[in-house]
């Protein structure tokens, strides 16, 4: 008995050394390939936001942040537009936030998956998404400029932003609320608690990591947004006094610079200025995120 | 005797197919009550349907009646909010909230309105005291619920439950994710809660059923084989499959 098992294992090592690549061989050279991925993502990263660094960090100092543009913009400064920026990305961010978020939850907590309307809601979201932002500026100058007669505007281009934002917070919303455990909502419903109170006090409070990674990728693909504002802002070097000011953001002011050749220097620095922020709302809401995440579970 | 839960012919289906075959069970006020039986054999679902958990699940149909103190909870009237705060619910997997142990244990005050910070307090603390988690959490109420032990996490999950005053609790194998030693901090706490409220346990370990309770129920493929005084029920079981299984020969 004990020698037909023997001859039996014999048999299937021979078989398992017609391998071409040894198990740990081919363990290592995944693991190199997918090392090497991460590499080759994280330099060309790297070399982007060097190059522009590199370029527009030495025209960056406190007079080019603080003043007013001259002479279109070829001396002076960019301060109106880093304030054109933060005012339009945040009107942005407060108009498409709740909307999104609350369009996340109808999906996630009060309609079956199954149901029609989910799948109709996310494919158009899923459009949305994926029209050019030019398109998106060309309806933001039809609707919001010229038919709602905002003109050429702070809340025009603010809106504009809010439309492609929507449905990538909407997106990644209804996802984080849809990973929050089932066992968190039959919990809060066992105690006798309401639907609304279980969302609004179980489901969202866990799912606002996600929420908060939604809301930063669509503030950060609208704030980086030329073509979509192209249209709808207007283009003036002024400081916006109010939503109804036209103004001129900062990629907006990195565009004309560049292409109307005023001043590749200040374009360079714009950009540079751009980036920074990016890099900054970024990181700074990670590690809030993380800070939360944290207490939220006790490590 | 009085009986808090009565149910007449209750059958129940996910979809097609048929889960609960015609239940009729009486359960005991102010006792403990275990249903024991093989995996899938409906005990789950059956408690689940006393506290009208499986009306989340789409796929849920049921009839016959359930009533709690001899109203019909399935009745359009009764209200589901009411009822789940009468009859509370303990999970086989310790379910806290991701919130601080103290907001886990308010939680169920809070959402029935009382807003008076001392007597939230004061109950957080009679119902840690009641679950006998007090004197190890009370240095860290503000620390989340999650950093506690899974014992510690299912004694949180029954302070929460207790700190609503339900009338009955619902345990769904309370002990199946928990190490020895802690199942016993449970069993000794079930001693101490069946004085105030009428308990049922779903529970796989039939030592536990005998430990705990006064009545058994036992499920097989949705029906109650037989059910009676838990200790007759262990030694001289009429049904020859009951024997089979509390002595283990399946299941």
């Amino acid at each position: 008995m004990s020698s037909r098992i023997e001859s039996i294992k014999k048999v299937w090592r021979k078989g398992l050394n017609f391998r071409l690549i040894s198990p740990k061989n081919t363990q290592r050279i995944m693991k190199g390939v997918f090392w090497g991925a991460g590499i080759i993502a994280i330099l060309i990263l790297l070399s982007v936001v060097g190059y522009i660094l590199i370029n527009g960090l030495p025209v960056v100092n406190l007079e080019f942040l603080l003043s007013k543009p001259i002479d279109a913009g070829r001396g002076g400064g960019i301060f109106p537009m880093i304030v054109s920026t933060i005012y339009i990305m945040l009107i942005a961010v407060l108009i498409a936030t709740p909307l999104s978020v609350g369009a996340a939850v109808y999906l996630a907590e009060y309609v079956s998956s199954k149901s029609k309307i989910v799948k109709v809601m996310i494919f158009g979201a899923e459009t949305l998404a994926s029209i050019p932002s030019i398109v998106f500026g060309l309806f933001g100058l039809a609707f919001f400029v010229i038919f709602l007669d905002f003109g050429w505007s702070v809340l025009s281009g603010g809106l504009t932003l809010a439309l492609m934002a929507l449905p990538i917070i909407m997106r990644t919303s209804e996802v984080s609320i849809e990973a929050v455990p089932r066992s968190y909502r039959e919990g809060s419903l066992a105690l006798g608690a309401t639907k609304w109170q279980t969302v609004y006090r179980v489901v969202l409070p866990a799912a606002i990591p996600g929420i908060t990674t939604g809301v930063i990728l669509g503030m950060a693909s609208a704030i980086a947004e030329t073509a979509a504002i192209l249209f709808t802002v207007g283009a003036a070097t002024r400081i916006p006094a109010s939503v109804f000011d036209p103004a001129r953001p900062l990629p907006l002011h990195l565009y004309i610079l560049a292409t109307e050749g005023i001043s590749l220097e200040n374009a360079f620095g714009t950009a540079a200025v751009l980036v920074i922020m990016v890099l900054v709302i970024t990181i700074v809401t990670n590690v809030m995120v993380e800070r939360y995440t944290r207490k939220m579970m006790g490590q | 005797m009085k009986y808090k839960i009565e149910t007449t012919d209750l059958n129940a289906y996910f979809d097609e197919a048929h889960i609960l075959k015609d239940i009729n069970l009486k359960i005991p006020e102010k006792t403990v009550t275990s249903l024991i039986g093989p995996s899938g054999c409906g005990k789950s679902t059956f408690i689940r349907t006393l506290n009208r958990m499986n009306d989340l699940i789409d796929t849920f149909k049921m009839n016959g009646t359930v009533t709690l103190d001899d109203e019909d909870i399935y009745d359009s009237k009764f209200d589901v909010v009411e009822l789940r705060t009468r009859i509370g619910m303990v999970f086989q997997k310790p379910n806290p909230f991701p919130k601080s142990i103290f907001d886990n244990v308010s939680y169920g005050l809070t959402v029935h309105g009382m807003n008076d910070k001392d007597r939230i307090r004061e109950r957080v603390e009679e119902s840690l005291k009641a679950a006998v988690l007090w004197d190890e959490v009370k240095d860290k109420l503000d620390k989340s619920a999650m950093g506690l032990s899974g014992g510690q996490q299912q004694r949180l999950c029954i302070a929460r439950t207790i700190a609503v005053n339900p009338e009955v609790i619902l345990m769904d194998e309370p002990c199946s994710a928990l190490d020895p030693i802690s199942t016993t901090k449970i069993e000794d706490l079930i001693h101490e809660l069946k004085k105030e409220y009428t308990i049922i346990i779903v529970t796989h370990n039939m030592q536990q059923a005998t430990r705990v309770s006064k009545h058994t129920a036992f499920f097989l493929h949705g029906e109650i084989v037989e059910r009676g005084l838990t200790d007759k029920l262990f030694i001289e079981p009429e049904d020859k499959r009951t024997e089979d299984y509390i002595t283990g020969r399946f299941g």
